[in-house]
């Protein structure tokens, strides 16, 4: 299963910031079913330290807080002192896990990263962040949590060599039972629709036709 | 439970946010007449917050208003917490806050704390407890209900609660509630700080609001070629969007840019050019009323969603349609 867009460019981040002196160990992680080993040895394929998988048997209820609440239980043990999300799957869509994760943990958070700097003394961090007004610049104390926006980095491709160097990194299994966390969710998806479709359109020959159609069919003007 | 609604409002400049009036008007239509929805005010004080609780109480009878030097900006942690006092002071059924940039931070970090998954950027409502929102870049629409205890936190996006001035705000005369939350906070809260924001000063109209929104992308080729797009936003009081292209090409800011992971706009009129419709792009636009593109690139997938398509180079077009369009600026 392919890692989710934003999730790529969150591990990349991390490995410029252990290639930068700034960290000692950059761990994976992936909630779900068999399919997420393969999502991990691609984080691990581009140069990660090691995994870890928490296996569920029904990737379907892993909504955003069970997520959260499972990093929260491996935040616990591993003590890492960044936490690196993509800001939002591009499946659901959700850009809440982040969110919700920095919230249990009582640590700060610095969502839709554009740019992150960890301090010389590696105390703090440094956070530009996209939001709708503009850049918004925060600092924050570590350990927190960051979650990566699309203009964060480019990621990179993972070499042959870094490949076959990932078979022999480990990847720890670990279930929500042995985390402590009950996997509950009180929220039901009760169905997925398209949506509507708009009317085809036309092509028009010239911008005056096509003032035309705005003026006089469309009534814009 | 009788239902009542907490609606964070976002202010700004002195008044109470179109997004924030948007997410009144979604509890309002959830949870009918009779319920209560107050709004929830804060800063760190001063004549600005002073304006916009005046802004809001004229319209809705029901203000909460917090004080604290802690919320004088827009930091996740301090509003938060202030949710989760808001909540056990009040009790709420539902929380409600526009799909903003803020939104977007502070309401999920806000629910884990309260113990509940938020439904977040709904685009309809069905019942108090039963939302639709959009997935995959809005290829599909999923249909959720919160069946939790606690209360129901949902933000919308503003464009499919349109604010209508006046209608929005009405409160049915319940007395006003003026409190002043105190500090309380937990440790979490000194541990992020608030340096800056570096964002464009522009008259256009806001870009979530504008009837007409013009965009740019790839094909304009540099930043001075905005200016193109500019004069024509100009002669029709038009917003200025672009894609995500143009924003990695540096041409244009990122709070240009209109998408899945930017912005979502829903004009009378939106004009492409240049943009060749990628996916993500056309989660952005989807509920334009009008949606024009203008492209030299016959094939390019923003002509499948067009209502009107014109091939032309946009360095032909552009200069013509500056010169014939109508002027909306008196």
């Amino acid at each position: 299963m392919s890692m989710n867009p934003f999730c790529e460019i969150a591990v990349e981040e991390a490995l410029r910031i252990k290639e930068a002196g700034r960290a000692s160990e950059v761990v994976v992680v992936s909630m779900g079913g068999e399919q997420c080993v393969e999502t991990i040895r691609t984080g691990l394929a581009m140069g990660a330290d090691r995994g870890l998988h928490v296996i569920t048997q029904d990737s379907s209820s892993l909504f955003p807080l069970a997520v959260a609440k499972l990093l929260q239980a491996l935040v616990s043990s591993e003590q890492p002192r960044l936490l690196l999300l993509g800001k939002q799957a591009i499946d659901d869509d959700c850009n809440q896990t982040g969110q919700m994760v920095a919230g249990l943990l009582g640590w700060p958070q610095a969502t839709f990263a554009s740019k992150v700097s960890i301090s010389d003394d590696k105390e703090s961090v440094c956070v530009e962040r996209e939001v709708d007004g503009g850049i918004e610049t925060i600092q924050l104390q570590l350990p927190a949590v960051v979650t990566a926006d699309l203009r964060l980095n480019t990621p990179r491709y993972a070499t042959l060599p870094n490949i076959m160097k990932a078979k022999k990194k480990s990847i720890q299994r670990v279930t929500p039972e042995e985390l402590n966390v009950v996997i509950g969710s009180d929220l039901e998806v009760l169905e997925v629709t398209e949506p509507p479709k708009r009317k085809a359109g036309v092509m028009v020959a010239s911008v005056d036709e096509l003032l035309d159609k705005l003026k006089n069919e469309a009534r814009v003007f | 439970q009788a239902s009542s609604a907490l609606v964070v409002a976002e202010h700004g400049g002195g008044s109470v946010k179109n997004g924030s009036i948007s997410a009144v008007a979604a509890a309002a239509a959830v949870l009918g007449d009779s319920s209560p929805v107050t709004l929830l005010l804060a800063g760190s004080g001063g004549s600005e917050l002073d304006a916009a609780i005046q802004h809001a109480s004229s319209a809705h009878p029901a203000v909460l208003v917090a004080r604290s030097p802690l919320l004088g900006q827009p930091l996740a942690e301090p509003w938060a917490e202030l949710l989760v006092q808001a909540q056990k002071k009040g009790n709420y059924s539902h929380i409600f806050a526009a799909s903003s940039s803020f939104g977007k931070d502070v309401l999920p970090r806000a629910a884990a704390l309260l113990g509940v998954s938020p439904i977040t950027d709904v685009t309809r409502t069905i019942d108090q407890h039963t939302y639709i929102r959009p997935i995959y870049a809005g290829n599909a629409m999923a249909t959720v209900r919160f069946k939790g205890s606690g209360p129901c936190i949902v933000s919308i996006r503003a464009t499919s609660f349109p604010a209508v001035p006046g209608l929005a705000l009405t409160g049915v005369g319940h007395p006003s509630i003026r409190g002043n939350l105190r500090d309380g906070f937990p440790e979490a809260i000194g541990k992020s700080k608030w340096i800056g924001l570096a964002s464009q000063q522009t008259e256009r109209p806001e870009l979530g609001a504008a009837k007409i929104v013009i965009s740019g992308g790839r094909g304009l080729k540099s930043a001075e070629n905005f200016e193109l797009l500019e004069k024509l936003a100009d002669k029709l009081g038009a917003a200025v969007g672009a894609s995500r292209a143009a924003v990695d090409a540096g041409f244009v800011p990122n709070d240009m840019q209109i998408g899945q992971t930017g912005k979502i706009v829903a004009p009378e009129l939106y004009i492409a050019v240049g943009i060749s419709g990628a996916i993500q792009h056309l989660a952005g636009i989807k509920d334009s009323k009008v949606i024009v593109a203008i492209n030299k690139d016959r094939d390019a997938p923003i002509f499948q969603v067009a209502d009107y398509g014109l091939a032309m180079d946009l360095f032909e077009a552009l200069p013509e349609l500056v010169a014939k369009v109508p002027s909306k600026r008196l």
